[in-house]
């Protein structure tokens, strides 16, 4: 079986920087694969070259199509949604004009959609019309998380979704991921500062390092790796 | 309906100032109400300001939206409505009724704003902000040239949409002209509140004009919503065109050009990125200077645009992102 | 040091074909050239503000008006030496262009560009108001005129000076400060430079500059000042300047100066669209296509071939 998503040889850059040099990775359909590294080490940037967000080259394959000439909004028709570090939600419109755009590239009624995603964050129902602006952080994390999942996208890409966050909801969000994935299939790559939580919630992880996949395996070979115990999960 | 509203108004809050806005603008309304109760030119200035200033204030509608879009100022938005109301004057004499050239005319604005965003504006937009300005100062001196080449620079004169009818209202007289005007203007604007405020395009053009990295991200076509943005613009502006012809009696390829003033000072007085500040900016400048040259010997007419800015050089002393606009976040 | 020693060969170089070229030309290519040289002033203070604050104003034709208007005034009521009424064109340029500084203070991008637009408006309509003093719609004419030949000996002669105390200003203390307002504004606050009293300051500079180039432009419309003479095209014309010429280029703002001092006469002689309008499209179409190939302006391109060069 091939890999919903794979990547090879990817090359980024930020203007003269080199960000990424040469990443290759694959993620299983209906798995969840974290990606650990270092601040700077080109995690952010890996989802952003699979979103088409940063100038890109090598082949970035999606359920057997290249997106590596695919701008952002064609990669999010194709199902990918991208989460972006900061949550990304427009704090300008209303809760509901924010899930309505999660399924901008659906047709027709997504009443459906906001209704299964309302199974899944509840509150949300309820405060519809308020603006995205006046919900606290973690609740803006979350309805970014519902917004991205109103498209029912085939593969999520979700970066740094604990950044900022108080431990309780950090704990909400990745039960509500978990949940995701084992009740809809949903396919996440994980891009998270918090290693312990993150190979909880994956099957399988990448180290990257200054742009480069320095290790990878299982979650459980990467927990029992000593160079990943040492640095990311602090014993 | 009634939360939809109440957010509608939240949303235009410019912070605390608001409250103070709103105060002003009503005390503003009943002085015009009691004024024309009492004196029926009062009156008549009146609603000839209301007139004149929706015109003001659509054009600065047009403003607003390419700059909400793109965070230019369109210099040329009154050239494009000069020359979309001489494509309407062709229509009409190649044969079509008013109407039928007034819908016509609208959609091809439409195109030509979307035409220009894609060709002229896009290839700079991205590398110096002066240079898409620039280049709407050219197309500004261009479309001059190319209307003057192709229909001369004399007057030319349009059938009445409106009629010459006058209404008496208790001693009042109110030109049918004048209300026509204010109807077709309050419409347009309405459609195109409806159209941002309830439909999935308005909301991918918002969104794009807001963020757009994260509209790009939830599959929006960023690029081509701005340049709908840009035709959008185009077709208030024609709209602007069309209804300020009447007014002025005769076409000639400077119509624009002191209306274009007018919503420059309207737009910076509701706030750049304010569309319903552009409208009231529109009917409050179009009021205010048909009564100010009537009443203030000191101001007489060829202070109008003078006395217009140095009101809006004081509101923005005051208020510098204007009566309804949102402060900038600067960003080190 | 090679580079230093570049730049004054070809600043002498300049002055040589400027000095020669008079005596060679006709007397109407001298007047057009003297043109270029007034251009060159106006565009040289708009690039001071625009490229080092990072300010931009589409009202320096204002500025143009009020030297302009006080060359005419001066020499009709008093008769003065024309020079001298560069100078106090330049003296009260730079004190209104200080008061017009204060109030962009709090403004920044679209809001000050058009209230500097408001400007180039308003200020060419308030001869009409005090049309006794400033003569309405009638204009001031000078109590003499000039010859073609002086006028583009003083006008590049004050190019010169003009262009040397920009060099002056922008290379000492003053210049690093409007660099580090234009970079940044919060960043040059924080390393203790005095934002308002910049920011005024190159406003201030910038309007002297307009002054003088209105005084010439005055001269070079045979001595006569009158509203129309500073309409708003003029303002955008300086604005058109200084996109064409991109920041901090001397060859840059010849460039600039030369596209809106030449390229409305000289395509003024366009085949089948006739003069005026004929003027008016290709002036339009040149702008826009600069802008488009070069939207750095000429400052830009010249960057490009120097890096080409050395590669």
């Amino acid at each position: 079986m091939t890999a919903l998503l794979e990547l090879q040889d990817v090359e980024a850059r930020y203007g003269p920087v080199h960000v990424l040099h040469g990443i290759s990775l694959a993620v299983e359909e209906g798995s969840v694969v974290a990606v650990l590294g270092p601040n700077g080490a080109g995690k952010t940037t890996t989802l952003r070259a699979v979103s088409g967000t940063v100038r890109r080259a090598g082949r970035i394959r999606f359920a057997g199509r290249p997106l590596d000439r695919l701008g952002p909004a064609a990669v999010a028709r194709l199902g990918v949604a991208h989460v972006p570090e900061g949550r990304g939600t427009f704090s300008e419109l209303t809760v509901w004009e924010n899930l309505r755009l999660g399924a901008y590239t659906r047709r027709g009624s997504i009443q459906p959609e906001l209704e299964r995603v309302f199974t899944y964050f509840p509150w949300l129902s309820d405060r519809r019309r308020q603006q995205a602006g006046t919900l606290s952080g973690g609740e803006q994390q979350m309805l970014a998380l519902a917004r991205a999942f109103v498209l029912r996208p085939r593969l999520l890409l979700l970066d740094e979704p604990s950044l900022g966050l108080a431990p309780v909801l950090v704990a909400e969000l990745f039960r509500i991921v978990r949940e995701l994935n084992e009740k809809e299939g949903l396919t996440v790559l994980l891009v998270e500062q918090n290693a312990h939580l993150a190979l909880q919630a994956a099957v399988a992880g990448y180290v990257l390092e200054a742009g480069r996949v320095v290790l990878s395996g299982s979650s459980d070979e990467l927990r029992a790796d000593d160079s990943v115990r040492r640095s990311y999960l602090g014993y | 309906m009634v939360t939809a509203a109440t957010s509608r108004l939240e949303g235009l809050r410019g912070g605390a100032g608001f409250p103070l806005v709103s105060l002003v603008l009503v005390a503003c309304a009943a002085g015009l109400l009691v004024g024309s109760l009492r004196s029926a030119t009062f009156a008549q200035l009146t609603v000839q300001g209301l007139a004149l200033g929706a015109v003001y204030g659509i054009l600065a509608l047009a403003l607003v939206l390419v700059y909400r879009a793109t965070r230019v100022i369109n210099f040329a938005q009154g050239e494009l409505a000069m020359a979309t109301t001489y494509i309407a004057y062709q229509l009409i004499q190649w044969g079509l009724s008013y109407w039928e050239a007034f819908v016509a005319t609208l959609a091809i604005a439409l195109v030509l704003g979307t035409v220009l965003e894609l060709t002229l504006i896009r290839p700079v937009l991205h590398r110096s902000g002066i240079a898409a300005v620039i280049v709407t100062v050219g197309l500004f001196v261009l479309i001059d040239g190319i209307v003057n080449w192709i229909w001369g620079g004399d007057f030319k004169s349009m059938p009445s949409p409106f009629g010459t009818k006058i209404y008496h209202v208790g001693g009042v007289s109110i030109a049918r002209l004048y209300v026509g005007m204010f109807v077709v203007v309050v419409v347009s604007a309405l459609l195109v509140w409806v159209l941002f405020r309830f439909t999935k395009l308005g909301l991918g053009m918002r969104a794009a004009a807001l963020r757009p990295a994260e509209a790009a991200l939830v599959g929006v076509r960023v690029d081509w919503m701005l340049a709908v943005g840009w035709g959008l613009a185009a077709l208030l502006g024609a709209v602007a065109g069309l209804m300020a012809e009447p007014s002025q009696f005769f076409l000639q390829p400077t119509l624009m050009q002191p209306i274009l003033v007018y919503a420059f000072a309207a737009a910076v007085l509701g706030g750049l990125d304010s569309p319903a500040g552009a409208l009231i900016g529109g009917l409050a400048i179009g009021v205010s200077l048909n009564l100010v040259v009537q009443y203030v010997p000191a101001i007489s007419s060829e202070l109008q645009e003078p006395f217009a800015f140095a009101v809006i050089i004081a509101v923005l002393l005051l208020k510098p992102s204007g009566l309804f606009g949102h402060q900038e976040v600067r960003r080190v | 040091m090679r580079s230093r020693i570049a730049t004054v060969a070809s600043l002498l170089i300049a002055a040589a074909v400027l000095s020669v070229l008079p005596f060679v030309i006709s007397d109407y290519n001298v007047s057009l050239v003297a043109r270029v040289g007034v251009f060159f002033i106006a565009v040289l203070g708009l690039d001071i503000l625009t490229g080092y604050t990072g300010q931009i104003s589409i009202g320096h034709g204002a500025f143009m008006a009020i030297g302009g208007y006080t060359t005419a005034v001066l020499s009709r009521d008093h008769d003065t030496n024309l020079i001298v009424t560069m100078l106090i064109a330049f003296a009260i340029c730079f004190v209104v262009g200080l008061l017009v500084g204060l109030p962009a203070l709090r403004l920044s991008g679209a809001y000050l560009a058009l209230v500097t637009f408001a400007l180039a408006v308003s200020v060419p309509l308030l001869p009409l108001k005090w049309s006794s003093f400033l003569g309405g719609r009638d204009g001031v004419q000078t109590s003499h005129e000039v010859s073609n030949l002086w006028l583009y000996g003083v006008a590049w002669a004050a190019s010169a000076v003009l262009f040397v105390l920009a060099w002056l200003i922008l290379r000492g203390r003053v210049g690093r400060a409007f660099r580090a307002v234009r970079d940044s504004e919060i960043a040059a606050v924080a390393s203790g430079i005095e934002l308002p009293v910049y920011k005024t300051l190159a406003f201030g500079i910038s309007a002297a500059y307009a002054g003088v180039a209105g005084s010439l432009f005055v001269l070079a419309n045979n001595g006569f000042a009158a509203p129309d003479e500073f309409g708003v095209v003029l303002s955008l014309q300086i604005l058109i300047g200084a996109a064409v010429a991109g920041l901090g280029s001397l060859w840059g703002v010849l460039a600039g100066a030369a596209f809106v001092g030449l390229l409305p006469s000289v395509s003024s002689s366009v085949p089948v669209i006739g003069s005026t309008h004929g003027q008016d499209v290709v002036f339009g179409a040149a702008v826009i296509l600069v802008m488009l190939l070069l939207p750095d302006g000429f400052a830009g391109l010249l960057t490009r071939i120097r890096r080409l060069a050395r590669a």
